[in-house]
């Protein structure tokens, strides 16, 4: 800054860390109330520190689900291993489907080029929520209901990481192919050797970017999957919390919301550099 | 821009660009079509046979004081959303660009939430405010203030848009503070050495260096709070009560799989459609000018 007063330093440092405890707040909550009994919840106000329950609480989310007479039944390790391989699915599907057609419509003159490339532009505009009705029809009458291919390859389809890895090779100097094709090196070979291992920054950027996305998946999980075994655990929370006068059993649901968080976070915070990279370049 | 050098052949790309095509076509082209087909039929009450009703789905939708009511929601809930989560994040992001050091510990603890998704989002703020045993309506009802969103309108609707800024703060940081370290610390000290004071340095020289980028967040955000907040509004009101908080995409979910209404499901899909390719244009249109800069 241009002036240096020192209690506009303060005060610069408070304004932050108010709003990093705005941030922090509700899930400290969320914390907090998954680490004591039912009772210390149902009777307000919630404590503000942990209580003891802590193993107790997550051990009976992952493997056991709410007590009897509590809203649905549900082990949470099945369900994140659900999100975990739904996530996966998308992000490396997304990525390996990109990277071919970007290195098509880059290097190759072919008859169709501009057309297949505004086919597969388009599709950046519509989220799946958009059209869902018709998607969820031509994934029933695949017989892809409650399956993981049913899962993942709808969300497959859309342009974002395709037209970020054109736009990467196209800053790649000429020179590159010219002196691989003078060595005799075929387009394949290319491919794999030179413009793979130099795209690794954007493959890691992206690859943050779209497993939150994956990870993250809501409406589409929803009405996909009718067997209990099949539940991603972020669509399946809200079926731990019954409408009306029933309570729900809060410290599993609360510690099922934190185990819905940690993974992505953790990827988010441990590959911060290419998060904020993939974030800023890509948008979505 | 195009590159001088490439590769010959035509199979091969053809092969490339393939699978990409083939799912597009299976999963987005078909049932897009499919939607725009769907919106000029009415399916009888038995979902026997579909008779052919050309606009009048349209028609209907456009007096329907239902859906003129959704869209309203739709307009308050995305402006509120957009403006607040923008405002706290530029705020925020003002704040740390000011910071010589421990600008980065500020952004690793305020980006996270990205990471957390609308329906969990939803889950933590319901969990504050419910009305038997959540912390804020508990302190709400000692200061003498009754809070029952499940009953009032007004509140569910605040509720969801705290929710849905709340996790938007990050995104909207992130981009303010890289636009902001963007702008030429030189350009800011000439104005400090003329007299300018942080103030009006700020409305007249950052605010516009940063109007582009304010511009496509407001964009971006609009086409967040159009569809990435289904999951908020599904956990904490499932579009209620008496549809205050009932969202365009909302509408299109109740109607087409709660209500199975497929015909007016299509056509408001359909409009959706039509809204979301005029913001993505739009945000085309701003992509080129940054490109050509």
């Amino acid at each position: 800054m241009v002036e240096k007063k020192k209690s506009g330093y303060w005060l610069t440092h408070l304004g932050l860390i108010l709003g990093v405890l705005f941030i922090f707040f509700p899930v400290w909550l969320t914390f907090v109330a998954s680490t004591v009994t039912q009772d210390a919840i149902i009777y307000p106000p919630l404590p503000m520190l942990p209580g003891t329950e802590f193993f107790e609480n997550y051990a009976n989310a992952l493997f056991r689900g709410s007590p009897e007479g509590y809203g649905a039944k549900v082990p949470v390790i099945k369900m994140m291993m659900n999100s975990a391989i739904m996530a996966i699915g998308i992000t490396v599907g997304k990525i390996i489907i990109s990277l071919l057609s970007a290195f098509a419509f880059v290097y190759f003159r072919f008859p169709f080029r501009n057309l297949c490339f505004w086919l597969i532009f388009i599709t950046l505009m519509l989220p799946v929520e958009v059209r869902i009705v018709p998607t969820y029809e031509v994934v029933a009458n695949l017989n892809l209901l409650n399956s993981y291919t049913g899962l993942i390859f709808p969300l497959i389809a859309s342009a974002t990481a395709t037209f970020l890895f054109r736009q990467f090779f196209m800053t790649i100097p000429d020179e590159m192919v010219e002196a691989a094709r003078m060595d005799g090196c075929s387009p394949m070979r290319f491919f794999f050797d030179i413009l793979v291992p130099i795209s690794k920054t954007n493959i890691a950027a992206l690859f943050v970017i779209l497993f939150i996305f994956g990870w993250n998946q809501y409406l589409w999980p929803l009405l996909m999957t009718t067997d209990p075994d099949m539940r991603t655990i972020v669509m399946a929370i809200d079926s731990m919390i019954p409408t009306g006068d029933d309570y729900a059993h809060w410290p599993t649901v609360m510690a099922t919301a934190m185990l819905a968080m940690v993974p992505p976070v953790i990827v988010v915070i441990s590959m911060q550099k290419f998060f904020v990279k993939g974030l800023l370049e890509s948008d979505k | 821009m195009e590159k001088r050098v490439f590769f010959k052949g035509w199979w091969l790309p053809a092969l490339l660009v393939a699978p990409q095509l083939l799912i597009s076509f299976v999963f987005f082209f078909y049932p897009s079509g499919q939607a725009i087909w769907n919106s000029l039929f009415l399916p009888d009450p038995f979902g026997l046979k579909t008779e052919f009703v050309g606009l009048d789905n349209f028609r209907f939708l456009l007096s329907d004081p239902y859906y003129l009511a959704s869209f309203k929601t739709t307009v308050i809930f995305s402006t509120a959303v957009s403006v607040s989560s923008m405002a706290l994040g530029l705020y925020l992001a003002a704040l740390a660009d000011r910071l010589i050091k421990g600008a980065g510990v500020y952004q690793t603890l305020l980006i996270w939430p990205y990471a957390i998704a609308p329906a969990i989002a939803g889950v933590l703020w319901l969990f504050m405010f419910n009305g038997n045993i959540g912390l804020a309506s508990y302190y709400l009802k000692a200061l003498g203030y009754e809070w029952n969103h499940t009953l009032k309108g007004d509140q569910a609707m605040f509720l969801v848009i705290l929710a849905s800024s709340w996790g938007r703060i990050s995104y909207n940081f992130l981009f303010f503070l890289a636009g902001l370290q963007a702008i030429p610390k030189s350009i800011i000290e000439a104005a400090a050495i003329d007299g300018a004071s942080f103030w009006k340095r700020f409305g007249t020289i950052v605010i516009p260096l940063l109007s582009p980028i304010t511009f496509f967040l407001l964009v971006v955000n609009i086409v967040y709070a159009f569809f990435d907040t289904f999951g908020v509004i599904h956990t904490i009101t499932s579009g209620g009560p008496e549809q205050s908080t009932t969202i365009l995409v909302y509408k299109v979910f109740s109607d087409g799989f709660v209500s199975q209404d497929l015909g007016s499901s299509a056509a408001q899909s359909v409009i959706l459609l039509v809204l979301v390719g005029i913001l993505t244009v739009i945000q085309f249109k701003y992509i080129e000018r940054k490109v050509h800069y």
